[in-house]
């Protein structure tokens, strides 16, 4: 089984509040860069797949990462390395210089290249907010897609797939080559089993975490890089921004008492009720 | 000069809400795109619900309907949408999970460049302006899409959904495009539908929503404030996880985002992600033990107490409330 896990860093996502929207742009300066958390169960739901649920871990199939950013998302490439992944490519590009369309194709030409069985990735950007690269890749490799994924579970040749849909869940089958997103309930305990892992068996609850001979392991692991000339050559930035501004900002209102003045307000002074 | 397409959301024999909040944005986007715009009903029945369309000023009302076409896959949907796009300057949708998930996929089928749930759009010198929350709504970024086609979804909370203007729209059927390989590799399994009598999240004028804890009494808490209020039921991500609530109620920058007259964060700490999907609301109300929980900073009412002992008393506060004034 080989997987490729597109990773993306957005300025740290607990603080997004503290991000600074400009005329020209969104000031993250003095957020530290994490890795998009859906990306990082991407990683842990790929690393899930690719072993057999006995201590000591083996890893049973190869996780590739990659990016599309500046030198400076090496980072984000060790250190998915440190947590398990077996190899990283950058495609070297200036963060303002991408959409999403873009980003598809220059991933377009990196699964052509090495071919995976399935191209796991986290459903959104939570910088962005725009979910759609996983969805425009697909497409465009004439792959099927199962978006939103809550729970995979490899088959013979394929994934079956759970999906967290409005309503309920929907289940879909896919042959492989294939392309999941996922969402929050994938790194549950029971959400990822591959053919080798046992039913019975239950992962730890939400991501894992590099150990320290691992990071100094995954410095040596081969990162290699290219350029977007080399892989979505001729494409140019079709969404693009003009302006950012800040919301809003709701003012706190007032403490109440008890459940009567609650009340009382509610119907005398919101009439919600 | 350019027209626009409303791809429709089609449910259990019905046409979603949401669809309106796609319509209006569409209309809107008129007013750049100079032209009209057209509705696509594509599924399988979806013929008998062009009447639930028609009257809202659309040129025409475009049906695709095959009974291949039953189970909504993005593979076997995604061609017929784009084909019937290529005449087209917008294709839009609303930005449920379906949207989400078959609009993008369209995008990538006629190059074209996407804007995902966005909260308005304006005329910007002929070219439509999309403006997007970003950052867990931090941020609105405007923007417009530079391709012959370009593709959008609306969030439905920000878009009041279109009313009937009247006037004709004929209806034309369509033929179903051939879908490509990816069609043949997926399988629709099944589909497990959470039904409730309840008025649905993305449609509640009053919701309460309930966060980790509530605990396992999740819903034995909130039900009869739920029935008081006749109003819809959300989660945090945290009470979800624990599996205390379905997933589908959650509330947030990556769950559902609401804007009802009236919500209640009961138990909900207030986190980013959880604020960026309900601060739309009109009156927001919290109950929590801790006086600083960050909850507390965009209440328009708070009321520090154990939720315990606060939520059944507020039910019965508000059924004497109901008494004294029917
Ligand atoms: C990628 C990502 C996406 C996310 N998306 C979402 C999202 O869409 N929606 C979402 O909600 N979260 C989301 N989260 C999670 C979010 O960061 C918080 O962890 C979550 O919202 C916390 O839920 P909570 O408020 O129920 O729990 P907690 O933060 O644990 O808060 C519980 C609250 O209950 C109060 N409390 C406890 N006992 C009582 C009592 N007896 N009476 C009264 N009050 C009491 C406490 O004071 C506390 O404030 C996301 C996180 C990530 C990383």
């Amino acid at each position: 089984m080989k997987i490729l896990v597109p990773l993306k860093r957005v300025a740290d996502p607990d603080n997004a509040n503290k991000v600074k929207p400009t005329a020209d742009k969104v000031d993250t300066s003095g957020l530290e860069w994490k890795i998009n958390p859906f990306d990082e169960y991407a990683l842990e739901s790929a690393l899930r797949l690719t072993e057999d649920g006995k201590a000591p871990k083996k890893r049973l199939g190869e996780v590739i990462v990659v990016t599309v950013g500046p030198k400076e998302t090496e980072t984000t490439l060790r250190s998915a390395l440190a947590t398990g992944a077996d190899r990283a490519i950058r495609v070297d590009a200036e963060d303002d210089a991408l959409d999403g369309r873009m980003v598809a194709k220059a991933l377009q030409s990196i699964v052509e290249a090495e071919k995976p069985d399935i191209v796991l990735m986290g459903k959104q950007a939570v910088d962005g907010d725009t979910n759609q690269v996983g969805q425009i890749l697909a497409e465009r490799l004439d792959y099927p897609m199962a978006t939103f994924a809550a729970t995979i579970q490899e088959e013979d040749g394929g994934v079956l797939v759970s999906r967290e849909v409005d309503g309920g869940v929907c289940w879909l089958r896919l042959k492989n080559p294939c392309v999941v997103t996922v969402d929050l309930r994938i790194v549950a305990p029971e959400s990822v089993y591959s053919l080798k892992t046992d039913k019975s068996f239950k992962h730890n609850d939400g991501v894992r975490f590099a150990a320290l001979p691992a990071i100094m392991k995954a410095k040596k692991k081969p990162l290699d890089v290219k350029t977007l000339g080399d892989v979505a050559a001729g494409t140019e930035l079709t969404a693009k921004y003009s302006k950012f501004e800040p919301p809003p900002q709701r003012a706190a209102g007032v403490k109440v008492a008890d459940v009567a003045e609650l009340v009382q307000k509610l119907a005398t002074e919101a009439k919600v009720i | 000069m350019a027209d626009a397409l409303v791809v429709a959301e089609v449910a259990d024999g019905k046409v979603r809400k949401g669809t309106f909040s796609a319509i209006s944005m569409a209309k809107k986007a008129l007013e750049a795109l100079g032209g009209s715009f057209s509705i696509l009903l594509i599924g399988s029945g979806v013929k008998g619900l062009t009447g639930e369309v028609a009257g809202f000023g659309a040129a025409k009302i475009l049906v695709c309907d095959d009974p291949s076409l039953a189970n909504y896959t993005a593979e076997n949907f995604a061609p017929t949408v784009a084909e019937v796009g290529k005449g087209f300057g917008l294709v839009c949708a609303v930005a449920s999970s379906f949207g989400k998930d078959l609009m993008p996929r369209v995008a990538g089928r006629l190059d074209a460049a996407f804007a995902g749930d966005c909260a308005d759009v304006s005329n910007e010198g002929g070219k439509v302006l999309y403006k997007r929350p970003m950052f867990a709504g931090n941020a609105y970024g405007y923007c417009t899409l530079e391709t012959p086609i370009q593709v959008a979804t609306a969030r439905q909370s920000e878009f009041d959904g279109a009313e009937p203007s009247g006037g004709e729209s004929p209806a034309e059927d369509v033929a179903k495009v051939a879908p490509g390989e990816a069609a043949s590799r997926v399988e629709f399994v099944k589909l497990e539908q959470v039904k409730s009598e309840r008025p649905e999240l993305s449609e509640a004028t009053t919701i309460v929503s309930g966060g980790r804890a509530l605990k396992e009494q999740f819903f034995q808490v909130l039900e009869p404030l739920a029935d008081v209020l006749s109003s819809g039921i959300g989660a945090s991500r945290a009470a979800c996880d624990a599996g205390y609530a379905p997933s589908d109620f959650q509330v947030g920058q990556t769950g559902k985002i609401v804007a009802p007259q009236l919500y209640f964060a009961i138990g909900i700490s207030g986190a980013i992600q959880h604020i960026a999907g309900m601060k739309g609301s009109k009156c927001i109300v919290a109950i929590n033990k801790d006086p600083d929980a960050p909850i507390y900073q965009l209440t328009d009412y708070g009321l520090v107490a154990d939720l315990f002992v606060a939520v059944p008393e507020l039910v019965e506060e508000l059924k004497k409330h109901k008494a004294a004034s029917a």
